[in-house]
């Protein structure tokens, strides 16, 4: 590390200041949680349940008790079986769980992985690792709106197929794919493929039931909901063997040791309640406000265009928007001065200098990633809230575009 | 190794030079101009320089940026330090003058300050080319920040072409 590296950031916030009004649209990196759900947490530090919920006493049973109703809480939305899950300190660890506990537990029956290429990069270094442990990995493209090759898909599966994993709805570009379908073709031509889904950004934004889906393994990651980070959860249908992966003491989850965070698991679980309870007025909302801001945006300010799809093929919370001859540090800092707080694919600010992987597998050029900003609309904001971001958004873009040394051709 | 992922704890200089950069634009009557970087890259700077021809000092530099807050504040920065230097006083700056400039740059940063000075360098060789002169401090072999500028160059057009060969594997 350089000198620079861990350096206090307290002055910079001093320069920053505190913008006049803040609208937070990046939950896509974190969540901002809302009251009700803290409420739901903090009893359980202290005030009920905070014993260890495998311990035969009154403060454990509680816990247990908790505990239980927060896992049917969580599993009936999407019609699953509460006693089949595994509750986990993240999504990106129920990605892992399902993906190298499948694998490694059943190698003796194929050495192939399929993943698409827009997976959540929980999933697609996880499919990496296995691959350097000499398992085949093969990735099934999708096309400019993210939507993965379904005859590709099927080319791809054969008798050494062993897992596929595709997820429901793109994190960055709300592609919702066609997950029935692919089901369908995985199982024609190998019915012993697992296929795991990552759900993580489709869980209370589109409706959808286990059952139905056919799915073998399903991740969720409550702070997608807008629940606490560091809890997810992963559905594993009966009959499936995963390896443990980490190892110690056992509470409640055989394959995921440890006692468990019950606050957390409150906090899932009331995150899971609010959302689906007014499950369509929250999905309209959610819809009306992306819809605006999209909408806004394209007609407002030049050299703009949409990554993913529209409309009903896409998340109701996802916008996302490539805004050429700008960069998207330069743009996540500039609005952040205004109190608009979002996130870029650009490599710049990912600080692993790498663009996005998403935005290249739709066949957008570096240029076009360089310049794209992520924004996620809640049952939490407001029509005012996107009026101000319609306010800031075109001036901080036009600044950004004067300092450019990228310049539309004739300007 | 370091344990924890490399942060981007900017400087208060940094923003202060992002929000009011010094210098910006094109320069009409510049004696020369030079880019580094490239819209691939996410990184591309410009840099103009009015030089008096007699004196060899920088009248005046401008900079334009395509880039994240620490490539404009470098470029900025750097314009302002060779304001009223002789270009051999120029040639002589390094990234890491930038960097201390900026009250020091996250290191994952560095290349924005030898982006910036690659790109004077550029200038500064392009302006006595077209003089037809070749100074006895100027090196014939590219220094390193010059250097460097050409790898990140080189170095995207990489991955691109990897890219683009994997999304036709795909098609
Ligand atoms: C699709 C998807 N999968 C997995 C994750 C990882 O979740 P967590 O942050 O809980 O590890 C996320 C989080 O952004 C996600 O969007």
């Amino acid at each position: 590390m350089g000198a620079g590296d861990f350096r206090s950031v307290e002055e910079l916030l001093k320069a920053h200041g505190k913008p006049p009004r803040e609208v937070y649209l990046d939950c896509e990196n974190s969540p901002w949680v809302p009251p009700e759900v803290i409420d739901a947490m903090l009893p359980y530090f202290n005030t009920i349940g905070y014993g260890n919920p495998l311990i035969t006493h009154k403060a454990g049973w509680e816990a247990y008790e908790a505990y239980r109703r927060a896992l049917i809480q969580i599993a009936r939305p999407i019609n699953a079986d509460p006693q089949q899950f595994i509750i986990t300190h993240s999504g990106t660890e129920a990605n892992n769980l399902a993906i190298k506990g499948y694998v490694l537990a059943n190698k003796d029956k194929g050495r192939k992985i399929v993943v698409s290429e827009i997976e959540h990069l929980s999933v697609i270094f996880t499919a990496e690792y296995l691959k350097n442990c000499g398992f085949e990995v093969v990735k099934v493209p999708v096309d400019a709106e993210g939507f993965i090759d379904l005859e590709k898909l099927a080319d791809i599966v054969d008798r050494e197929t062993i897992l596929v994993s595709i997820m429901l709805v793109n994190h960055e570009i709300g592609t919702i794919e066609p997950l029935r379908e692919a089901v369908e073709v995985v199982k024609d031509k190998n019915p012993d493929v697992v296929f795991h889904t990552d759900a993580a950004d489709a869980y209370g934004k589109i409706k959808f039931d286990v059952e139905k889906l056919g799915v073998d393994m399903v991740s969720l990651s409550a702070r997608k909901i807008y629940g606490p980070r560091g809890v997810g959860a992963l559905y594993v249908r009966e009959g499936i063997r995963l390896e443990k992966l980490i190892h110690g003491q056992i509470s409640i989850e055989e394959l995921w040791p440890g006692v468990e965070n019950v606050p957390l698991v409150m906090g899932f679980a009331k995150a899971s309640e609010l959302i689906f309870k007014d499950f369509d007025r929250n999905v309209s909302h959610m819809r009306k406000l992306r819809d605006m801001l999209i909408d806004g945006i394209l007609s407002s300010i030049p050299y703009t265009f949409l990554n993913g799809p529209k409309g009903d093929r896409r998340a109701p919370d996802n916008v996302n928007i490539s805004f050429l001859y700008c960069e998207g540090e330069a743009m996540v800092i500039e609005l952040s001065t205004h109190g608009v707080y979002v996130s870029s694919g650009s490599a710049c600010a990912s600080r692993m200098l790498e663009p996005s992987h998403v935005l290249l597998a739709i066949g957008r050029k570096f240029e076009e990633v360089h310049g794209s900003l992520l924004m996620k609309v809640t049952p939490y904001h407001t029509v005012e809230d996107i009026k101000y971001v319609l306010e800031v958004l075109p001036k901080a873009v036009e600044r950004i575009r004067s300092i450019s040394a990228l310049k539309p051709e004739g300007d | 190794m370091p344990t924890k992922r490399i942060p981007l704890p900017y400087s208060p200089k940094v923003l202060e030079y992002f929000r009011n950069p010094k210098n910006l634009g094109p320069l009409e009557d510049a004696s020369v101009v030079a880019m580094a970087g490239s819209p691939a890259c996410g990184d591309m700077i410009a840099i103009y320089l009015k030089v008096n021809d007699e004196s060899e000092i920088i009248e005046k530099a401008t900079f334009e940026s395509y880039g994240c807050a620490a490539n404009i504040a470098a470029a900025s920065v750097m314009t302002e330090m060779i304001t009223g230097k002789t270009l051999k006083e120029a040639w002589n700056l390094t990234w890491k003058d930038l960097s201390d400039a900026l009250g020091g740059l996250p290191s994952i940063k560095f290349h924005c300050g030898i982006l910036a000075v690659g790109a004077l360098r550029r200038a500064i060789r392009e302006y006595y080319r077209k003089k037809g002169k070749n100074p006895d401090w100027l090196p014939e072999d590219l220094t390193k920040e010059e250097k460097m500028a050409l790898e990140e160059e080189e170095l995207v057009k990489r991955l691109q072409k990897r890219y683009e060969r994997m999304l036709k594997r795909g098609e």
